[in-house]
C-alpha cells in the first residue's frame, strides 16, 4: 500500500468529481443491496417444494351443474372411469391442492375448549389421496377406509365435527407439540377429537408466500361432496399430456352437464402460481445488472478523465523515479478511498431504503450480511472499472514531463 | 450562432464515438426503464369513462359497529366494502339523484343448447335498471330492463357481443332464451363493444382490469335465485348472513349528479338519512356520509398494486444512477477540452456562449438517448403485454407518452449537463494557454 497522504491532498483539489463518484457508488450500493435481498426472497419462494410428486400429477377441476345428482356417487363413478384409463397409476378426488391458490384453512385447537395456536390448511379427498399425491409419510400410517366420513357440505360441513383422524405435516406437529411425538395426540378441527395417525414430511399450503407458515397443513379423512372438486391423476411424466386429454374426454362422456376447468399438469399449476414472481426476479436481476453496469461506466469515465488531466504530473513522477507499479497503485488506491466513502454512505442508504420498504411493502429487515457483501461487490467493481485507465496511466512515459503537449 | 453550436456539438461527438455511445446507452436504458413503468401506471390510472366521470359519484355510509380495541378493520381503506341491502334499497327508492344504481358481481354457468358447446362460466353483473343509461353503455340490439322488471324479478338478460356471438352466431339472440345455472332467461339486449379500463364499477380493493362481464341481469332476480356474489361480503353481529340483512355490506351504490348544486343537495340528503336512521338505533359510529367523485373513488380504492409502484420507484432509482453516470462522463468529456475552451474564450467567446455550446451538446446526447429510450420502453411494454395481470393488454404508448419520453430524456440530460457545462465555462482563458 502506498502513502495515502498525497492522494488525499490531490483529492482536496477535485472535491466535486470525488463527491460525484462517491454519490454514484452510494446510490448503487444502497439500491443493489435491497434489490439483491428481494431477488433472494423471490427465488426462495419459487423454489419451495410442495411435497407432492410434482412431475407425475395432472389435475382437472370439475364443477357439476346438474343439482339432482348425488355428488359422492358421481365422484365414485368418475374415479372408476379415470382409473380404467391405461396410463393412470392412481387417481383421487380432492378439495384443494398446494399452489392452487384457493383453499380452506382453520384453527387447530389441541383441546376441546382451547384456543388454536395457529391456523392450518385442511386438505381432504377420497381414499388413496396420500398415495396419489405421492406424499412422504415419516411416521404413522395412511387413513383406514372406515375412518372416512362424508364432508356433508349441505349441513354446514358437519363432517368436520365427526372426523376421527388426521395426518399432519412435520411442521405443524412441531408447532403444536414441540419436541414431542404427535402420534396419538388429538386436534379439534370441529367439535370432536381427531387423533393424529400419521405425519408427512412436507405438504405446502394452497397459498405459499414469503412467510414461515407455508407447511402448516393437514389431511382429513373426509369425502368431498362438493359440486366443485378436483380430480388428481398420477402417471408417468411423459404420459401427462395424453392422460389429461383422455381423462377430460372420459369425464365429459360420463356426464356433460359440468364445466371442466384448469386441465393442467402440476408443473403448469406451479408455473402459473409463480408467474409474476418469476417476472419479478427477471426484472430485479436486470435492474441490478443494469445499475452495476451503468455505475461502472461512470467510474471508468471519471478515471479516464483524471488520467488524461494528470498526464503531465504522471510524467513528472515517472521522471522522478516512480515505477509503473507506483502509478497503477496510486490510481487504484485513490479509487479505493473514494469507493469506501461511497460504500459507507451506501450502507446507510441501504438501511434507509429497507426501512422505507418495510413500512410500505411488508418487507422484512435486510439481513446484515448483505451490507458487507454489497460493499465488497462495489470495491471489486470500482477496482475493475479503474483498471484500464490506471494501466494507461502507468504507461505514460517519463519523457512526457519534458514535453509541452 | 445556434447552427454553429450544433455543428460544434456534432463534431465533438463524432470525435469520441465510444464515449458518446456509452452516454446515449446510459440515458436510453434509464429513460426506457422509467418510461415503461410510467406508461403502465399512466394507462392504469386513466379515466375509464371520459365525459361521464365528472357526473358519477359513490356515496359511502358506515353502518358498522364501533371498533373494539384490537379488532381488525375490514373494508376498503377505512370505508366499508359497500352498502347493506336495506340502505341501498332506501336510497334507490328515494331516487334523489338524477340516476342511481345498485349492483354486485358474480359468476354464472352458461348451459348452451348447442351440442357442440360444453357448459362454461362467465362473469355476470347484477344491477338495477338505470345501470345502462347511467354508465352510457352502448347497445347493438335491444336494450336494458325497466324498473318494473326489477321489481318483478324478471328473468331477462343482456349479453355482451362476444357471448351473443358465441351462443347465437351472427344472428342476435334477442327474444331467445339462454340457460344460466338452472333458470331460463330471455335475451332482451346485446351490447356493442364496451369494456372500460379499469372496470370502474366493480367492487375492488385494487383496480380490476381485463375482460369481465358478459351477462347483465336485474339484481333482484339474482338475489331471488340466490346467485353467489363475488367480492367482499362482510357481516357483523349475530344476525343472519343473508343478502337482505341490515348487518352485511356488499352492495355497491352509485349515483349520477349532473351539477355541483345537486352534489351539495345530495350530501345534505345523505346527512338527513343518517339522522333518520339514528332514530332506529343504527349507524353507531356516527361517521358523516361521504360522497366520492368517481376519480376520487378510484384513487381511494388504490388502483395500482403495490409491486407495480415499487417497480416504478426502482426504475426511477435506476434513472438517477444513469444520469449521475452521464454527469460524470460529460464532465470528463467537457473538461478534457479545456484547451479548446480557453482558446475560444481568448478569442472573445463569453462564458454564456461556452455554456450554451455545451448545453446544446448535452441536449443532442439527450435526444439520441431519448430515441434509444423509446426503443427500450417499447421493448419493455412488449414484455409487459406478454406477462400476467389484466392490465397487460393496456400497456401501449400513446402520442403524448412518446413525446414525453423524448422530452424527459432531453430535460434529464440538460440537467446532467448543467454542472459539467458550468465547470467548463469557469475555465480561465489565459491560464490554460500558459500551461499548454
Amino acid at each position: 500500500m502506498m502513502e495515502v497522504q498525497p492522494i488525499l491532498a490531490t483529492l482536496r483539489h477535485h472535491k466535486l468529481i470525488a463527491a460525484l463518484l462517491a454519490l454514484l457508488v452510494a446510490l448503487t450500493c444502497g439500491i443493489v443491496c435491497n434489490v439483491a435481498f428481494m431477488i433472494q426472497r423471490q427465488a426462495a419462494l419459487v423454489r419451495l417444494p410442495s411435497g407432492v410428486a410434482e412431475n407425475e400429477l395432472v389435475t382437472i377441476e370439475s364443477v357439476s351443474l346438474g343439482h339432482d345428482r348425488n355428488a359422492v356417487v358421481q365422484h365414485k363413478a368418475d374415479l372408476a372411469a379415470l382409473r380404467a384409463l391405461p396410463e393412470v397409476r392412481n387417481a383421487a378426488v380432492v378439495a384443494g391442492l398446494p399452489l392452487s391458490g384457493s383453499g380452506w384453512s382453520m384453527g387447530v385447537p389441541t383441546g376441546p375448549e382451547s384456543e388454536s395456536p395457529v391456523d392450518a390448511s385442511a386438505y381432504y379427498g377420497s381414499p388413496g389421496e396420500l398415495a396419489t399425491l405421492g406424499l412422504k409419510l415419516v411416521a404413522g400410517r395412511d387413513f383406514r377406509a372406515d375412518e372416512y366420513v362424508p364432508l356433508d357440505r349441505s349441513h354446514g360441513v358437519a363432517g368436520l365435527d365427526r372426523v376421527p383422524a388426521a395426518i399432519i405435516t412435520r411442521a405443524l406437529a412441531e408447532r403444536l407439540w414441540p419436541g414431542q411425538n404427535p402420534l396419538g395426540k388429538a386436534i379439534y378441527p370441529g367439535k370432536g377429537a381427531a387423533r393424529i395417525v400419521g405425519v408427512v414430511d412436507r405438504l405446502l399450503r394452497p397459498n405459499a408466500d414469503s412467510g414461515s407458515d407455508n407447511y402448516l397443513s393437514m389431511l382429513l379423512p373426509m369425502l368431498p361432496n362438493d359440486r366443485d372438486v378436483t380430480y388428481v391423476l398420477r402417471t408417468a411424466p411423459q404420459d401427462r399430456a395424453r392422460v389429461l386429454k383422455q381423462a377430460s374426454a372420459a369425464l365429459s362422456r360420463l356426464d356433460d352437464d359440468r364445466v371442466l376447468m384448469n386441465k393442467q399438469t402440476f408443473s403448469q399449476m406451479r408455473a402459473a402460481y409463480f408467474q409474476s414472481n418469476h417476472r419479478m426476479i427477471g426484472l430485479l436481476l436486470a435492474s441490478a445488472l443494469g445499475l452495476l453496469f451503468v455505475a461502472a461506466l461512470g467510474i471508468t469515465g471519471l478515471a479516464n478523465f483524471w488520467v488524461q488531466q494528470r498526464t503531465r504530473s504522471i510524467g513528472i513522477r515517472r521522471a522522478l523515479g516512480a515505477t509503473r507499479g507506483n502509478i497503477l497503485n496510486y490510481f487504484q488506491t485513490e479509487n479505493f478511498l473514494i469507493v469506501t466513502v461511497g460504500v459507507v454512505l451506501g450502507v446507510l442508504l441501504a438501511i434507509g431504503l429497507n426501512l422505507l420498504l418495510m413500512s410500505h411493502y411488508q418487507l422484512p429487515r435486510l439481513p446484515l450480511w448483505y451490507l458487507p457483501v454489497g460493499a465488497i461487490a462495489l470495491w471489486v467493481l470500482g477496482q475493475l472499472a479503474v483498471l484500464a485507465p490506471a494501466l494507461r496511466a502507468s504507461h505514460v512515459p517519463p519523457v512526457v514531463a519534458t514535453r509541452s503537449v | 450562432m445556434l447552427g454553429y453550436y450544433v455543428d460544434l456539438a456534432w463534431r465533438s461527438l463524432k470525435r469520441t464515438p465510444i464515449l458518446t455511445a456509452l452516454m446515449v446507452l446510459a440515458i436510453g436504458l434509464g429513460i426506457g426503464a422509467s418510461m415503461t413503468m410510467i406508461t403502465v401506471l399512466h394507462v392504469m390510472s386513466g379515466d375509464p369513462a371520459p365525459g361521464l366521470s365528472s357526473k358519477l359519484f359513490v356515496p359511502m355510509l358506515d353502518p358498522r359497529p364501533v371498533l373494539e380495541p384490537g379488532e381488525k378493520q375490514y373494508g376498503i381503506n377505512g370505508t366499508p366494502d359497500g352498502f347493506t341491502w336495506p340502505d341501498a334499497l332506501n336510497l334507490l327508492q328515494a331516487s334523489r339523484a338524477d340516476r342511481q344504481v345498485v349492483m354486485a358481481q358474480g359468476v354464472v354457468s352458461v348451459r348452451p343448447r348447442r351440442a357442440d358447446l360444453h357448459p362454461f362460466f362467465v362473469h355476470s353483473e347484477y344491477a338495477t335498471s338505470q345501470f345502462f343509461a347511467m354508465f352510457g353503455v352502448p347497445f347493438r340490439a335491444g336494450g336494458g330492463w325497466t324498473a318494473g322488471q326489477d321489481r318483478e324479478r324478471a328473468r331477462v338478460v343482456v349479453l355482451n357481443s362476444k357471448l351473443d356471438h358465441k351462443l347465437f352466431g351472427n344472428a342476435t339472440g334477442i327474444g331467445r332464451t339462454v340457460r344460466l345455472h338452472n333458470t331460463d332467461f330471455r335475451v332482451i339486449g346485446v351490447l356493442d363493444d364496451w369494456n372500460p379500463q379499469p372496470i370502474f364499477y366493480h367492487q375492488a380493493r385494487h383496480g380490476v382490469y381485463g375482460e369481465r362481464d358478459q351477462v347483465f341481469m336485474p339484481l333482484q332476480t339474482a338475489m331471488e335465485l340466490k346467485y353467489p356474489i363475488n367480492g367482499h361480503f362482510s357481516c357483523w353481529g349475530d344476525g343472519n348472513d343473508s343478502y337482505e340483512s341490515p348487518d352485511c355490506t356488499w352492495a355497491q351504490f352509485w349515483v349520477e349528479l349532473d351539477d355541483p348544486v345537486k352534489v351539495l343537495a345530495y350530501q345534505r340528503f345523505l346527512d338527513g338519512y343518517l339522522g333518520a336512521q339514528h332514530a332506529h338505533g343504527r349507524f353507531p359510529r356516527d361517521a358523516r356520509p361521504r360522497l366520492f367523485g368517481m376519480m376520487d373513488w378510484l384513487m381511494h380504492e388504490d388502483l395500482i398494486p403495490g409491486n407495480l409502484k415499487m417497480q416504478m420507484w426502482l426504475a426511477i432509482g435506476f434513472l438517477i444512477v444513469c444520469m449521475l453516470s452521464v454527469v460524470a462522463l460529460l464532465l470528463a468529456k467537457f473538461l478534457r477540452r479545456s484547451g479548446e475552451i480557453s482558446v475560444r474564450r481568448a478569442l472573445g467567446a463569453r462564458r454564456r456562449d461556452i455554456f450554451t455550446q455545451f448545453g446544446i451538446e448535452s441536449a443532442a446526447i439527450g435526444a439520441a438517448g431519448g430515441l434509444l429510450g423509446l426503443a427500450v420502453a417499447e421493448l419493455g411494454l412488449w414484455s409487459v403485454r406478454h406477462g400476467p395481470g389484466g392490465y397487460a393488454t393496456l400497456a401501449t404508448m400513446d402520442l403524448p407518452m412518446v413525446v414525453g419520453t423524448v422530452v424527459l430524456a432531453i430535460v434529464a440530460s440538460l440537467l446532467a449537463g448543467l454542472l459539467p457545462a458550468w465547470r467548463a465555462c469557469l475555465v480561465q482563458p489565459a491560464l490554460q494557454l500558459k500551461v499548454q
